[in-house]
């Protein structure tokens, strides 16, 4: 198998921080608004829906299934050229969204939607990782 | 109040470098001015609205296009949403200009991508904020976005690579026509699923090529187009959306396109059968077929058979990317100002080898940005 995706660090501010921190702790955290109920992601400071400011996280299941996918072979860019080919995907999460990741841990051909999967991390500095999935 | 037909394309120019190492973006986009001027048989001291976008143009860039071609403009619009951002500027022009806040609008872009050797598609998509922090890691290309979008549209229609690669086909047929292309040689379907596979399902000629390139567009009132040298070709409807991953829910196969030609067909008054002729973004064959669907000229999912047995090719039903497109002819990094350009010379009648006999009504799409992300939609429809 090809190297592993060396995964650039994110930007992380205090919009974000619960979301990368709680993926340190190997926990995959999303927002829910308690005025609406509305589960979103990416986090941000208000509810996409409502625009309530009264935002809560809290710890998703880490599991779901792939929605899309691609297998990557060319980029040229440091980290991921050498770690061709790599598969990035939306995966659809048991709590509703869909996030753009990696499937790791599984040759890229076998990779097909549907397939279920559950979050595995990838430990970067500073306390927060990468939320990366393999399949279930 | 709509200013459907009031508007008018009184001028274009399309460059016909394809690699200029020796010139800058800016000059590029001077030398298209000079053409759209010649064109229409306008001077420059009668432009007083500026509209442009570049990849190199920072967010004051329309100051600096103002100095370099010495206008004082009373509007200017310096909108990026993507390659699909000048067909949105024929939309703000018009606006303007139906509005009096100016008179001749002038649309420009110029740039060197492929001589300054931009890795466009394949070069990863970096940006240090958080919101970049939730795509960086990953490894998010431009291809591959657009490669998720046929990967779900496979999965959900039985969409094939072979029907994908009908799209490449008939693009290289209409380059072949065009003496600017930069890709003249015919190719078959098979020369594309043997062609390397960038980001699967997408192979190489699904890809648009990169090359250096700009244009010119302008807009003026149809009252004033009509005193000019060329026979002007009138807006008919035009229409724009913003669209994205809908905080964590998106629906890789709706784009903007289904909001924006419904606006511009709203405004125009005309239905999809009127069409003679479609200039649609072709950043990839995927593009192409997904814009189709929500264009309406099919239903979800019929993409694959509609594009297949030469219905988009010159001659059939609905022949699109006469030019040769962005898969064919040229793509300098955002082509949107292209499609206008080829969908006014196809209504003046002036293609030669591969016109459209007796088009009276185009279609002219640009997506920006990127499907399966943040994107843009822009239609007009066209008319003589």
């Amino acid at each position: 198998m090809a190297k592993e995706i060396e995964h650039p660090t994110p930007a992380v501010d205090w919009e974000t921080r619960a979301y990368w921190e709680g993926a340190g702790r190997h926990e995959l955290v999303l927002q829910r608004c308690r005025d609406c109920g509305t589960v979103q992601h990416r986090p941000r400071a208000v509810c996409a829906s409502c625009l309530s400011g009264a935002i809560e996280h809290f710890r998703a299941s880490g599991r779901g299934s792939v929605y899309t996918f691609t297998v990557t072979h060319q980029n040229q860019a440091r980290g991921f050229r050498e770690a061709l080919p790599y598969v990035m995907a939306y995966v659809e999460l048991e709590e509703g969204p869909r996030l753009l990741t990696n499937i790791v841990g599984v040759e890229p051909d076998a990779v097909a939607i549907g397939m279920p999967v559950v979050a595995d991390y990838a430990d970067a500095e500073g306390g927060i990782a990468i939320p990366r999935f393999r399949p279930a | 109040m709509s200013f459907s037909g009031k508007i008018a394309l009184a001028g274009v120019y399309e460059h016909p470098t394809r690699w200029a190492p020796d010139k800058t973006d800016w000059q590029i986009m001077a030398e298209s001015a000079r053409g759209a001027l010649e064109d229409a048989g306008l001077g420059l001291d009668e432009v007083d609205g500026l509209l442009a976008a570049g990849m190199g143009m920072g967010g004051m860039g329309i100051l600096q296009l103002a100095e370099y071609l010495n206008l004082k403009p009373s509007y200017v619009d310096g909108t990026q949403i993507g390659g699909s951002s000048f067909v949105a500027h024929v939309n703000h022009a018009a606006a303007a200009i139906h509005a009096g806040l100016c008179q001749v609008a002038l649309i420009l872009y110029g740039s060197t991508a492929s001589s300054h050797q931009v890795a466009i598609g394949t070069g990863g998509r970096g940006g240090g904020d958080a919101a970049a922090g939730f795509q960086a890691p990953y490894g998010l290309t431009t291809v591959g976005g657009y490669a998720m979008v046929a990967m779900r549209h496979m999965h959900e229609y039985g969409t094939t690579s072979e029907q994908l690669a009908e799209i490449a086909v008939a693009t290289r047929r209409h380059a072949g026509l065009n003496p600017s292309a930069k890709m003249q040689r015919p190719i078959s379907i098979d020369d594309v699923l043997e062609s390397r596979v960038i980001s699967a399902p997408l192979h190489l000629l699904d890809c648009c090529i990169i090359s250096d390139g700009g244009g010119a567009l302008l807009v003026t009132s149809e009252e004033r187009a009509r005193d000019l040298q060329k026979k002007p070709v009138r807006l008919l409807g035009s229409g724009e959306a913003v669209w994205h991953q809908e905080v964590g829910s998106p629906d890789l196969l709706t784009i903007a396109a289904r909001q924006s030609s419904e606006a511009a067909f709203r405004m125009a008054g005309v239905g999809r059968d009127a069409i003679d002729l479609c200039m649609i973004y072709d950043s990839f064959t995927i593009t192409v077929l997904v814009t189709l669907e929500n264009l309406g000229f099919c239903k979800p999912g019929e993409g694959g058979s509609f594009v297949s047995g030469g219905r988009i090719g010159l001659g059939g039903e609905l022949p699109i990317n006469l030019d040769g497109g962005g898969l064919s002819s040229n793509h300098p990094g955002m082509r949107g100002i292209f499609l206008v350009i080829e969908a006014v010379k196809q209504l003046r009648a002036e293609c030669g080898p591969r016109q459209v006999e007796g088009a009276e009504v185009a279609l002219v799409h640009g997506t920006g940005g990127l499907l399966s992300t943040l994107h843009s939609g822009a239609t007009l429809v066209l008319g003589v």
